[in-house]
């Protein structure tokens, strides 16, 4: 659809990296300031959104050609697997771990178990969304 | 060890996939192991002290997986291994290489453990759980022609009536359980007397009859037995006549030291059994299917034995060891082990002749006495110790079985009448079992689906050895007997006898011309009779009304039950989510209310409340215009704008009151939203439909009011009354300490909360794959609308 709209088209391919960044960036923030897995994934489907409308279905798929119902998969995956970490450990089912390291670039920064869970969160998010978004969208 | 014994078939069902993917030959051979394993851990325990082992399973309420092996255990765990390896070998030879088999051995060994779980459970939740394995198994067995309706009714019908039981049984087990304060069944022996004060004691009493009843097809329960004839052969020969249906028997044996405390339990089960046996060996003379009459001599075989388990508990109730009737518990053991070998047996054979002849139909066979002689002398012999016969073990145990009635005459009610009802059916026994070889090997041959001959070596091994087998049991009975019979006895009645030396009865073969020995001469002369004039008489079963029979009476139950609950549900699930919203809010708001109204909980206070800002005023009147707008909408373009707008301003409210999680949030999810409505925007008619929106108007007024009344009411109450400290100032504390994190909010979805969040995503996975399905399937739906036209 909307060949002719040069404008739109235009924006978009800006436009979208700039979500895809801004839900990457949203996502990580998510464990000391606002965000996390949930807004993030949101952030990113809506960002692939705005490509279904902006390009059509065919398209976009050829550009990026995901199957969301193993990207769904990944993510639970994720989840449980780090869910689990705690089993393996000797702990309770779901404790986390985290520490602080000195990384280069970035500098003192923590690392968290929750961060691997909260992947699984924003891959099942986006999956789902995009699954939706996708099956109806491609019923037309 | 034991445990994990009683585990392996099950454990060894989930290899099976990838032995059906990359395995050779005939799925039979790598399952056959398994019994073997099985009977020569179990063989290893005679003469043992009793063994115990379990392991925990809810530990709060006392419930565990145990296995437990004395006397009583650890004879039916052996005949369940090992028939279970004379079936296996059979199939292996019976069942086509290119049918599901992996299906079909995944059953059967999920059946084993299930039926091992029965035998050798000490709690009575395992027991109970593992009796439904069985019951599941059996479901999936019968039903493993599913192409077939008489399969998949045959399937349904044994699951509703032995999960009936089932569940009979469970209450019983809980009244039990809730008497004595234990799961354990020894421990409930233990205070047995305390059970018999209970008020409950002849609830729970017959809860547990009804369960051991249905399973092992006792009337007016035994219609499923019949039916589950529709099941592979292998499947009749070891669930529905050695092994499962005796199940029932078991839970009557295990449970008689408990309720032996009064006369009841012995006589209703005594009572109970022989009507069974009459009532079966009197209907297998009417059956034309080999193997109906095979399921009804069964059920005709259980009754005896149920009888005798019957009179075994009145001699504990009297605790009378002067006859001979005190081994009325041995003689039930005996007859069950013969049974097991002749029974099966003569299965195999029906299942041989449908194999090579095309059909089971005794009406249609005949004759092939000159086509399949080993067949024939080897279905013979079945018969001839299915019918008391001198000189096989089924006269042996019929033999006990006469003396036992006899002699209990005084302590039955109208014990001469019961006699003489038992030598009747003892009678039609024998005409049965005679019909059964006549009517197939001899007479004339008569055009047959498949030309008939003798069955291959494979086939016929099984049934042999069983029969050999059933001729060593003649030769050394007290072998058997002393081995392993007389230490179940001991398990079943322990006030009676101590140790398994204490069962003083020897077991021969020749006792004289007693008066047992001519009551058997009697059942033959007058069995012959019968046989010769059969045609003449056999007619008569047919006078009977199909009307008045237990099927017509269970099928109308069911279709009288199918059509009021898909009545009542037409009624309640009309697929239209706006009345499914209707009920759910209005019960919601009326359970908030009531809960408000008995709590005495309304109140408001505004103190503490922040001042209301001329944003907020503004925000609200947005927000209420754009719900009119919503509701009063005429094109859906209009109505999507506003709910969008209503969703903004929910995120400028959360803006408003300091939650940047949230609003950030809402906002993303109502972009989305709106995006999405765009999308299905073009499927949608234009216009909203009037007049589905009039129809009951005022109930759904009623309803949304209230919700919006009750929700406010609520949160006002909460927040005017703090019992309790808020649980912030824990997460303030915590957060950064314990959690590593800054933001509560999130911490709280993948820490505090984790467990909410793991069920969320996979909630919403399910539901994303559901509309997926949904969206698919439509689409094939539509395609082949499409095709036909």
């Amino acid at each position: 659809m909307n060949q002719n709209n040069v404008i739109l088209n235009t924006l978009t391919y800006v436009v979208f990296f700039m979500i895809f960044l801004f839900s990457i960036h949203i996502f990580l923030a998510g464990h000391f300031a606002p965000g996390g897995g949930f807004v993030g994934g949101l952030l990113m489907a809506s960002g692939l959104l705005l490509l279904y409308v902006t390009f059509d279905l065919e398209t976009v798929r050829k550009m990026l050609p995901i199957n969301y119902s193993i990207l769904v998969a990944i993510g639970l995956l994720f989840a449980l697997g780090t869910a689990s970490i705690g089993l393996v450990a000797g702990d309770a089912f779901f404790t986390h771990y985290f520490n602080h390291f000195q990384l280069p670039l970035l500098g003192d920064s923590e690392l968290h178990t929750a961060m691997l869970f909260d992947t699984g969160v924003y891959l099942v998010v986006v999956g789902v969304t995009m699954m939706i978004i996708e099956s109806i969208g491609g019923d037309q | 060890m034991q445990l994990f014994i009683l585990f392996l078939p099950f454990l060894f069902a989930l290899f099976l996939p990838l032995i059906k993917k990359w395995g050779k030959g005939h799925l039979g051979y790598y399952v056959i192991p398994i019994p073997i394993i099985l009977t020569v851990y179990y063989s290893s325990f005679i003469g043992k002290e009793t063994q115990y082992e379990s392991i925990s399973w809810i530990s709060a309420l006392q419930v565990k997986f145990d296995s437990q092996l004395d006397g009583l255990s650890l004879l039916f765990s052996l005949l369940i291994s090992g028939i279970g390896i004379f079936v296996l070998f059979y199939s292996i030879f019976y069942l086509n290489k290119k049918e599901r088999l992996h299906q079909f051995y995944m059953y059967l060994l999920m059946f084993m453990t299930g039926m091992l779980g029965v035998v050798q459970a000490d709690s009575v939740i395992s027991l109970y759980v593992f009796w439904e394995v069985t019951s599941f198994a059996s479901f999936l067995l019968i039903g493993y022609y599913y192409e077939d309706r008489i399969s998949k009714d045959g399937a349904f019908k044994s699951l509703m009536i032995t999960i009936f039981g089932g569940l009979m049984m469970l209450g019983g087990f809980l009244i039990l359980s809730n008497v004595t304060g234990t799961m354990s069944i020894r421990e409930m022996t233990a205070q047995a007397a305390q059970i018999e004060q209970s008020s409950l004691f002849y609830v729970a009493l017959v809860l547990i009859l009804l369960g051991a009843f249905t399973k092992s097809a006792q009337v007016p329960f035994y219609i499923w037995l019949p039916d589950a004839m529709a099941a592979p052969t292998p499947v009749s020969a070891y669930l529905h006549s050695a092994t499962m249906v005796k199940a029932g028997i078991y839970v009557v044996a295990r449970f008689t030291p408990i309720f032996a405390a009064t006369a009841v339990w012995g006589n209703v089960i005594a009572i109970v059994g022989v009507v069974t046996l009459c009532w079966g060996s009197f209907f297998a003379v009417k059956q034309k299917d080999l193997k109906g009459i095979l399921a009804f001599s069964t059920v005709s075989q259980l009754g005896m034995i149920m009888s005798m388990l019957g009179v075994a508990a009145l001699v504990s109730y009297t605790n009378d060891t002067s006859t001979f009737y005190q081994f009325a518990a041995f003689a039930a053991l005996f007859h069950l082990v013969n049974h097991a070998t002749f029974k099966g047996a003569l299965f195999m054979m029906a299942g041989i002749i449908d194999h090579e002849t095309g059909t089971r139909d005794i009406r249609k066979l005949g004759g092939l006495l000159s086509v399949m002689p080993v067949s024939f002398t080897v279905t013979m012999l079945g018969t001839l110790s299915m019918a008391g016969v001198p000189p096989f073990n089924g006269f042996l145990s019929k033999e006990l079985f006469f003396m036992t009635m006899w002699q209990s005459k005084e302590a039955l009610p109208l014990g001469t009448l019961v006699f003489a009802a038992i030598w009747l059916a003892s009678i039609f026994t024998f005409m049965y079992s005679l019909y059964f070889v006549c009517g197939t090997f001899l007479g004339k041959r008569h055009t047959l689906p498949k030309r008939p001959h003798e069955a291959p070596i494979g086939l016929l091994v099984a049934p042999i050895v069983l029969l050999i087998i059933g001729l060593i049991i003649v030769f050394r009975p007290n072998v058997v007997a002393d081995l392993l019979i007389k230490r179940a006895v001991v398990s079943i009645q322990p006030t009676l006898f101590e140790s398994a030396s204490d069962v003083g009865v020897h077991v021969s073969l020749w006792h004289g011309f007693s008066a047992e020995f001519l009551w058997t001469l009697g059942v033959i002369v007058l069995g012959i009779l019968g046989v010769l004039t059969l045609k003449k008489w056999q007619p008569m079963y047919e006078k009977w009304p199909e009307k008045w029979t237990l099927n017509t009476l269970f099928n109308q139950v069911i279709s009288i039950g199918d059509a009021s609950f898909t009545k009542w549900s037409r009624h309640v699930m009309t697929g239209k989510s706006r009345q499914y919203f209707t009920f759910m809010l209005g019960m919601v708001s009326m359970l908030l209310l009531f809960v408000l109204w008995k709590k005495g909980a309304f109140a408001f206070s505004w103190e503490g409340a922040s001042t209301i800002h001329i944003i907020d005023g503004l925000l609200v009147v947005t927000l209420v215009a754009g719900t009119i707008i919503v509701l009063k909408a005429t094109t859906r373009m209009t109505a999507i704008i506003a709910l969008g707008v209503v969703g903004y301003c929910v995120a400028l409210f959360f803006v408003r009151f300091q939650a940047p999680d949230l609003a950030l949030t809402q906002l993303v999810i109502e972009t989305v939203s709106v995006a999405l409505f765009l999308l299905v925007f073009r499927n949608l008619p234009k216009k909203i439909k009037e007049e589905q929106k009039q129809k009951g108007k005022w109930l759904r007024l009623l309803v949304s009011a209230s919700v919006g009344l009750t929700v406010m009411l609520f949160a006002m109450a909460a927040y005017s009354q703090k019992l309790l400290p808020t649980i912030s100032s824990y997460y303030k504390e915590t957060v950064l300490k314990e959690a590593g994190g800054g933001n509560i909010v999130n911490v709280i979805l993948v820490d505090y909360r984790g467990f909410d969040t793991l069920f969320e995503i996979t909630v919403l996975a399910i539901a994303g794959l559901a509309i997926l399905g949904l969206l698919r399937s439509k689409k094939r739906k539509g395609d082949a609308r499409d095709e036909s036209k």
